[in-house]
C-alpha cells in the first residue's frame, strides 16, 4: 500500500472561519499574480470563499500573514528570498508554487548554467551592490511544497481548479497529460508534422490548452516536462529536422531550463547518426519540392521564431 | 452491384443544396493549417480543389496540383471520430444545495442532422468499429444521438498516401458498404451510387446521367491503381497469437527508444476510443461538472491503480497500444482495430511505422496469418 | 422523483444520489460507508450480485470504483469498505452520517455462485480483498444447504490491518465452516497463523474435485494462491479471482481496464483462472 497523499485542507469545513489565502512573490515578473487577478468573476467568488490575507497585485499586503494556502510566484534568487521562503513555509499549511519561476527557476535560471558572478561583474560597474545568489532556484529546492503548478504564466483555470479542489477537501489533481493530447482534443493540426517546427509538445505537460500550436507555432515548453518525457528522443528528432546540436539544446533553454529532464539533456545529449532510426527513412530531400514551398500559402503561418 | 450513375462536376453543388434543403449541416474536407480537415462546409468552393496531400512517416504536406478534383488526397489527421466520439463531452452537472442535497443533470446536445461528405473506406470501417464499441448494449447516449443523425457520402480513394495500407487490412480503397451515397471522382465528375433509401432519394434529386463505358473503366482502373500503389502491409489480418506470444520481444525495447509516448497515434487513430473523466468544480462551491476527454494508453493516468502505474514506461505503453490494437480487438470486436489509414504513421512526430513494428515483432507469424480471413 | 431517476439506470451517468447512513472505522486506514439511495424508486429497483462494484462519486472531487461489501439480500443498504489511498478515497473516508455522494452501478460480472451450488467454497483473501467476497459469503450463508464446506482464509500484512474480526469469529462457530487467519507481521495479541494466507491452503482439508475457490487481494497474492490451488489439484476453471484496474465508466467504454481480450469492468472483474492466468502478474498488463 502506498502512503496516503498528504492531507489537504480537510479541516476547512471545521475551521469556523474562511480559509486564509496568501499570494506571495519572489523574483518574478508578476505575470502569475496577474493570471489570478485576471480571473474576472471567479476572483470575486474566490474572495467570498477565502480570506485573502496577502496578494500584492490586488493591493492586499501583509507579507507575514499566516495562511492556510500560500501560492508563491517567482524563483528564490536573493539571500532575502531564501530567508523569506522559509518564513512563508513556516506560516503556511499548504504551499503551492505557481508558474515556471517558482517551479523551475524561470528564465532567470539560465544564469545557473553560467558563472553568474562573472556575468554580473561584466554588466555592472559596482557589482557589490547587486544582491543575487549565484543561482535562481525553484521554491522546492528550498522548502517542502505540497503541489507545483507550472506554466509561464500559470494557467488561471488550473489555479482555480486546485483551489476549488482544496476547498472540497481533496488534493488537487496534478495535470499529467502532454500538450499533444490536448492539441489533438482541440482539433489542431500538428505543427511538427506539417511544418517541421521543433515543437516541444510531445514532452511538455499541458495546462496552456496547447496555445502555441493553436497559433501555428511550436510549443517551447513553458509548462515544463510532462511525466515520462522522452526528451532525448525528441532532441534527436529535432536534429533530424536539421537543427544543429546547439540549436537543439537551445529549444530547452527557455523558462524551464532548470527542470531536471532538461538539465539532463543539456549535460548528456549528443545527436546520434541518422542511420537505423525509422525516421531516417523519411525522404525529406525529395519531398522538399518547389510545391512544398509554394504551399506555404495554404499552410499555417510560417516559421518558428520564438527566440 | 448497384449501377452507378454520373454526376457532372458542375452539378456537385446540387448535392450540397439538396442536403441543405433536407436540414443537414454539411461537414466536409477543407484546407486548414496545412492539412485537410473536416469541418462545416458552406459550399463546394471550400473543398480542397486541386490539392494533394503528400504523406510520409512523421511528415504531411499539402501540394497544389494541376487539376480540378476535390478529393485527390488520401486523408487528413481526423475524419469521423471527433464528430461522434467528442474529444470533450460534458457527462453531467452536479448542484449542491445548502442542506448538502445533490441534484444531477445531464444535458444532451440537441439533435442536429449532419452530413459528412468525402468519407473514405478506412474511416467507414473505423466507424463500424466505433459503433460496435459505443453503440453496444449499454450505448453511449451522446454518441448514439449523433450517430443516428448522420448521413454519409463516401468518396472512393484514388490517391492513397505513402503511409496508406488499406488494401492490406482489406478496407479499401473501394467502398463496399456503410454509406448513404458513394462517389468515385473522375476529372469530369463523379460516379454516384446509393447505399440506402436516403441515398436513393438524394440521387433522384440530382441531375444524373448514365455513365459512359469509358468513365466506368477509368474509375475502375484508378481504384485498382490506388490498390496496387500501396506498399506497406501488416504481416497478416490477425496477429493476436503472434503478438501475445512475443510480449518479451526485444523490438519493444527498441521501439521505446524511438517513441515519444506522446499519444498522437492514438489521437489520430479513427478506432481508438479511450477516454478519461475529469471534474471541473465551480469556485463558489455550488457544484461541478463531470467531463469526458479523449485519453490515450500512452498517458500516465491510463494505467493508474491504487497509487501506482501499471505501465510506467514507454515500452509497456507502446506494447499495450499495439497488442490491443492488433491483438485484443479480435476478441473484443471480431477483427483487428487497424483499418489501414496510416494516420498513426504520418502523424507520429518521429515517424514510427506501425506496419514495420508489427512486421518486426510478428515476423514468424506472416505465414499462418495469411490464412486468416 | 429525482432528476436522476427520470433518466433511467445511471450506467453512463449521471449517478444517483446516495446518503451515508453510517460509517465504521475498520482500521486506521480503512472505513466502511453504509449507503442508501435517496430516491425511493431507484432504491426499490436496485439489485446487485456478490462481486459487483459501484462507482462512487464525490462532486468537485471525482469518482472511484468500490466493490459492494454487504449482503445482496439487503440491497437498500450498501456497504463500501474504503482504503484511503487516493485523492478521492481520502475524501470518502472523511464522510459521515448524512453526507451525500453520487453512486452508479452495479457494474461487472460477480462471483459464480450459481455454478458453485453443491460445491465447497474456498475463499482466499488478502487485506481489503475480503470486502468483495463478503457479499458472496453472506449469499452462501443465506443458502447454507446449497453449499458444502465453507473455507474462509484471510491474510493481512500486519496484525493491525485485521478487521471484521467479529465476523470471522462468528463464521468460525458455524457448522462445516473453517476459518483461518494469517498475519505476516504479528503483534503480541496475534494468536493465528504467522505468515502468508497461502500457507493456510496446506492446513485446511480441501476436496479439489468439489471446490470452487474465490480469491481476492493484491495481484501477487492472488497469483500465489491460484498457483497453490492448482498444485493442490483444483482445476483452473474452478478458481475465480477478482481483478482491479482504474475503472471509470463501468461499461467497457473508457478503456482503462483493457487487459488482453477483456475489459475488466464489464467482462470481470471476476474471472476464472483458466481465462486470465496468462496475463496476471505480467508487468505492464
Amino acid at each position: 500500500m502506498t502512503s496516503p497523499p498528504k492531507s489537504p485542507l480537510q479541516p476547512v469545513d471545521s475551521l469556523d472561519r474562511r480559509p486564509r489565502l496568501a499570494v506571495h512573490k519572489l523574483s518574478s515578473c508578476d505575470g502569475c499574480q496577474l493570471a489570478l487577478l485576471n480571473a474576472g468573476a471567479s476572483l470575486l467568488r474566490l474572495a467570498e470563499r477565502f480570506d485573502i490575507v496577502h496578494f500584492a497585485e490586488a493591493g492586499i499586503i501583509d507579507v507575514d500573514a499566516e495562511a492556510d494556502i500560500a501560492l508563491v510566484e517567482g524563483s528564490v534568487s536573493t539571500a532575502e528570498e531564501a530567508e523569506r521562503i522559509q518564513t512563508i513555509r513556516a506560516r503556511s499549511r499548504w504551499l503551492m508554487p505557481i508558474g515556471a519561476c517558482a517551479t523551475a527557476g524561470g528564465p532567470q535560471a539560465l544564469k545557473n548554467l553560467a558563472n553568474a558572478e562573472a556575468w554580473i561583474a561584466s554588466s555592472y560597474p559596482e557589482p557589490q551592490h547587486i544582491d543575487a545568489r549565484p543561482t535562481a532556484d525553484a521554491v522546492a529546492a528550498h522548502v517542502h511544497v505540497e503541489l507545483e503548478l507550472p506554466g509561464c504564466p500559470v494557467s488561471t483555470p488550473q489555479v482555480l481548479a486546485a483551489l476549488a479542489s482544496l476547498l472540497a477537501g481533496a488534493t488537487p489533481l496534478a495535470e499529467q497529460d502532454k500538450i499533444c493530447l490536448d492539441c489533438k482534443r482541440r482539433g489542431q493540426v500538428c505543427v511538427l508534422v506539417t511544418q517541421d517546427a521543433p515543437c516541444l509538445g510531445p514532452i511538455t505537460v499541458t495546462g496552456c490548452g496547447a496555445l502555441c500550436p493553436s497559433l501555428g507555432r511550436a510549443c517551447y515548453g513553458c509548462y515544463g516536462p510532462a511525466e515520462n518525457p522522452e526528451v532525448a528522443t525528441l532532441a534527436q528528432r529535432f536534429a533530424e529536422l536539421g537543427l544543429d546540436a546547439e540549436a537543439v539544446k537551445r529549444r530547452f533553454l527557455f523558462q524551464q531550463s532548470g527542470a531536471a529532464p532538461f538539465q539532463q539533456l543539456l549535460r548528456e545529449w549528443h545527436p546520434k547518426p541518422r542511420a537505423g532510426s525509422a525516421t531516417a527513412s523519411v525522404d525529406q530531400g525529395s519531398s522538399m519540392t518547389s510545391e512544398d514551398r509554394d504551399h506555404s500559402m495554404i499552410s499555417a503561418s510560417g516559421e518558428d521564431e520564438d527566440d | 452491384m448497384i449501377a452507378s450513375r454520373f454526376l457532372p462536376r458542375q452539378h456537385l453543388q446540387t448535392l450540397f443544396d439538396q442536403l441543405d434543403a433536407l436540414g443537414y449541416r454539411c461537414i466536409g474536407p477543407q484546407v486548414r493549417d496545412g492539412a485537410i480537415v473536416y469541418d462545416r462546409l458552406g459550399d463546394l468552393t471550400a473543398l480542397p480543389i486541386g490539392i494533394g496531400a503528400h504523406q510520409t512517416p512523421g511528415r504531411y504536406r499539402l501540394e497544389h496540383q494541376d487539376h480540378q478534383r476535390c478529393f485527390a488526397w488520401a486523408n487528413g489527421p481526423q475524419a469521423l471520430k471527433p464528430l461522434l466520439f467528442a474529444p470533450h463531452e460534458t457527462l453531467w452537472r452536479t448542484e449542491r444545495d445548502d442542506a448538502g442535497r445533490l441534484a444531477f443533470t445531464r444535458e444532451l446536445q440537441p439533435a442536429q442532422r449532419q452530413a459528412v461528405i468525402g468519407v473514405r473506406a478506412c474511416d467507414l470501417a473505423a466507424l463500424a468499429l466505433q459503433d460496435a464499441h459505443f453503440a453496444d448494449a449499454r450505448a453511449d447516449p451522446s454518441y448514439s444521438r449523433r450517430r443516428h443523425d448522420l448521413l454519409l457520402v463516401g468518396v472512393e480513394c484514388g490517391q492513397p498516401a505513402d503511409t496508406c495500407f488499406c488494401a492490406s487490412t482489406g478496407e479499401g480503397p473501394a467502398i463496399s458498404t456503410g454509406t448513404d451515397l458513394t462517389l468515385t471522382e473522375l476529372d469530369a465528375g463523379f460516379l454516384v451510387r446509393a447505399g440506402t433509401e436516403v441515398g436513393s432519394a438524394l440521387c433522384d434529386a440530382l441531375p444524373l446521367r448514365a455513365p459512359s463505358d469509358g468513365e466506368l473503366a477509368q474509375a475502375e482502373a484508378e481504384i485498382e491503381q490506388a490498390r496496387l500503389s500501396q506498399h506497406r502491409s501488416l504481416p497478416g489480418r490477425n496477429l493476436r497469437e503472434s503478438l501475445f506470444a512475443n510480449l518479451d520481444h526485444p523490438r519493444w525495447d527498441e521501439v521505446a527508444t524511438r517513441c515519444l509516448a506522446c499519444g498522437n497515434c492514438v489521437a489520430v487513430c479513427p478506432t481508438c476510443f479511450c477516454s478519461t473523466e475529469r471534474e471541473q468544480p465551480s469556485i463558489d462551491g455550488s457544484g461541478s461538472t463531470r467531463v469526458r476527454l479523449w485519453d490515450s494508453c500512452f498517458s500516465a493516468e491510463h494505467s493508474y491503480v491504487h497509487g501506482r502505474l501499471l505501465r510506467p514506461d514507454t515500452r509497456t505503453r507502446y506494447r499495450q497500444w499495439l497488442t490491443h490494437k492488433l491483438g485484443g480487438w479480435h476478441d473484443q470486436y471480431g477483427r483487428s482495430g487497424c483499418v489501414g489509414c496510416g494516420r498513426c504513421i504520418a502523424w507520429c512526430p518521429v515517424g514510427i511505422d506501425l506496419t514495420a513494428e508489427a512486421n518486426a515483432i510478428c515476423s514468424d507469424a506472416s505465414e499462418s496469418a495469411q490464412e486468416a480471413p | 422523483m429525482s432528476t436522476a431517476a427520470a433518466m433511467g439506470p445511471p450506467w453512463m451517468g449521471p449517478p444517483w444520489e446516495a446518503e451515508v447512513l453510517a460509517r465504521d472505522q475498520e482500521t486506521r486506514g480503512l472505513c466502511t460507508l453504509h449507503l442508501r439511495l435517496t430516491d425511493a424508486n431507484a432504491r426499490a429497483a436496485y439489485r446487485f450480485l456478490p462481486g459487483q462494484f459501484n462507482m462512487l462519486y464525490v462532486p468537485a472531487v471525482g469518482g472511484v470504483p468500490i466493490s459492494i461489501a454487504s449482503d445482496p439480500a439487503q440491497p437498500q443498504r450498501l456497504a463500501h469498505t474504503i482504503s484511503a489511498v487516493g485523492r478521492v478515497t481520502r475524501v470518502l473516508a472523511t464522510l459521515g452520517t448524512g453526507d451525500r455522494i453520487g453512486l452508479r452501478g452495479p457494474y461487472g460480472r460477480g462471483w459464480p455462485l450459481e455454478k458453485a451450488e453443491g460445491q465447497d467454497l474456498v475463499v482466499v483473501t488478502g487485506g481489503l480483498g475480503c470486502a468483495p467476497v463478503v457479499a458472496a459469503i453472506d449469499y452462501a450463508l443465506a443458502r447454507r444447504t446449497d453449499f458444502g464446506q465453507l473455507v474462509i482464509l484471510q491474510g493481512v500484512k500486519h496484525a493491525a490491518d485485521m478487521f471484521w474480526r467479529a465476523r470471522y469469529d462468528a463464521w468460525a462457530e458455524l457448522p462445516n465452516t473453517e476459518v483461518r487467519l494469517a498475519a505476516d507481521q504479528p503483534d503480541h495479541h496475534w494468536q493465528d497463523h504467522v505468515g502468508l494466507v497461502t500457507d493456510l491452503l496446506d492446513e485446511v482439508p480441501l476436496r479439489p474435485q468439489a471446490s470452487i475457490a474465490l480469491i481476492c487481494g493484491p495481484e501477487p497474492m492472488m497469483l500465489a494462491a491460484a498457483k497453490r490451488l492448482v498444485a493442490l489439484g483444483i482445476s483452473d476453471d474452478r478458481i475465480w479471482l477478482s481483478l482491479e484496474r482504474g475503472f471509470q465508466c463501468g461499461v467497457g467504454h473508457c478503456g482503462h481496464c483493457q487487459l488482453g481480450p477483456y475489459f475488466l469492468c464489464r467482462d470481470g472483474p471476476v474471472f476464472p483462472w483458466s481465462e486470465i492466468s496468462w496475463l496476471v502478474g505480467r508487468k505492464g498488463f
